[in-house]
């Protein structure tokens, strides 16, 4: 065996000129993360990491370069890392937004970007907070497909504008950033939120199922959508882009008019 | 479970700083009612000494204050208005924005009318 194969063509590495692209613009950037780990302090606190990044990193990139290379114990969450699994939600810069849809180039880098685990939930280690009481209220909203009559022998048909109906609240991947940015959630761990509500709603308005009645009956309660305050963070928060407080509208006047 | 320390406050927009100001307004409104409800109860206990609380309002500082409630007031007025919309209008949420806009240009225009005559009155001497 030689010891000197030629390396594949494409670990082969090209002069920057052969992508053709030009070369991606580098910058450093501070990187503020709010730190907490029980097992050394009860306190939590920031920490500064001064990394060079590229104009195509998202904040996400920068927390691996943080963990790969400076330390670590940095602890956070993140599967996919392109925006679908709702893994890595956390505040940015004092919003609430997903590592890995935020590019760095659209932050303001002259200034330290600080990232924070969501609010609301109670904060396990670094980033990492218990998503329990969120599922627990999602849970609550019966999420699924509770159908009446008998059973087709094909499959539920459904008109175009019957789909379109409950098109916007399909998109959720419950990241926790709609309810997590909610002022009523904050103090109120027992309201619903709107993350439950986004989901009840893309059930009370489809067409093949049938409790839409028993769902809203759920959420008529004290800490159902009457807490929602109308502040609009959630649907400036969601990465998904839905109109959560536009949802939230519907279900208030279907409550009331019992009218789906 | 220990309390976490808070961190940074949260950066929230137009609808979140609608909120929190219909909220203080509201808490100020709240405090001011119940102080003009007993009050204006002391009329059954004792007109003499209602006259007299009353007369104790008449003065510059109390002007202000007058003032300031009126500043509240409309602007929770204006704002609950904007509030109904957003539940009850189908495009109130769509247009949330632009009707915050609307009800601060109206508060500006009401609050300063009212502004200059209330304290013009009670300032300017009679």
């Amino acid at each position: 065996m030689s010891t000197s194969t030629a390396e594949p063509a494409s670990k082969v590495e090209l002069p920057a000129s052969a992508g053709g692209g030009g070369e991606i613009p580098s910058f450093d950037i501070t990187l503020r993360v709010r730190r907490y780990n029980p097992e050394v302090s009860e306190e939590a606190h920031w920490d500064d990491f001064t990394l060079t990044m590229y104009g195509t990193d998202r904040v996400l990139d920068a927390l691996h370069k943080v963990k790969w290379e400076h330390d670590g114990s940095l602890s956070f969450r993140r599967s996919c890392a392109h925006g679908i699994c709702g893994s890595d939600a956390m505040r940015i810069n004092g919003r609430n937004r997903l590592a890995c849809k935020t590019l760095l180039k659209d932050l303001d880098t002259s200034k330290p970007i600080t990232v924070e685990p969501i609010k609301g939930l109670p904060v396990e280690k670094d980033l990492i907070v218990d998503m329990e009481p969120f599922f627990q209220s999602y849970r609550e909203v019966m999420p699924f497909l509770i159908p009446g009559g008998h059973e087709p022998t094909k499959e539920r048909l459904q008109t175009i504008e019957d789909r379109a109906r409950f098109d916007d609240t399909t998109k959720c991947i419950l990241c926790a950033a709609c309810t997590s940015s909610c002022p009523v959630f904050w103090t109120d761990g027992q309201y619903f939120g709107p993350a439950a509500i986004v989901n009840a709603h893309r059930f009370i308005f489809d067409s093949r199922d049938d409790a839409g009645d028993m769902r809203l009956e759920i959420l008529n309660d004290k800490e159902g959508v009457w807490r929602c305050r109308t502040t609009f963070n959630c649907s400036e928060a969601c990465p998904r882009g839905i109109q959560i407080t536009q949802a939230i509208a519907e279900v208030k006047q279907a409550i009331l008019s019992r009218n789906i | 479970m220990p309390t976490k320390p808070a961190g940074t406050l949260y950066r929230g927009r137009e609808g979140m700083w609608s909120w929190v100001g219909h909220r203080i307004t509201g808490v100020v409104i709240f405090f001011f009612l119940l102080v003009h409800v007993l009050d204006t109860s002391l009329v059954r206990v004792s007109p003499e000494v209602y006259t007299s609380v009353i007369g104790a309002y008449k003065n510059p500082l109390m002007a202000i204050g007058e003032t300031g409630l009126v500043a509240a007031i409309l602007f929770h007025a204006f704002n609950g208005l904007r509030v109904i919309a957003i539940d009850f209008w189908k495009k109130g949420a769509k247009y949330q924005r632009q009707m915050l806009w609307a009800v601060l240009i109206i508060w500006v225009v009401v609050f300063g009318a009212f502004a200059i005559r209330h304290l013009s009155l009670a300032l300017g001497g009679h």
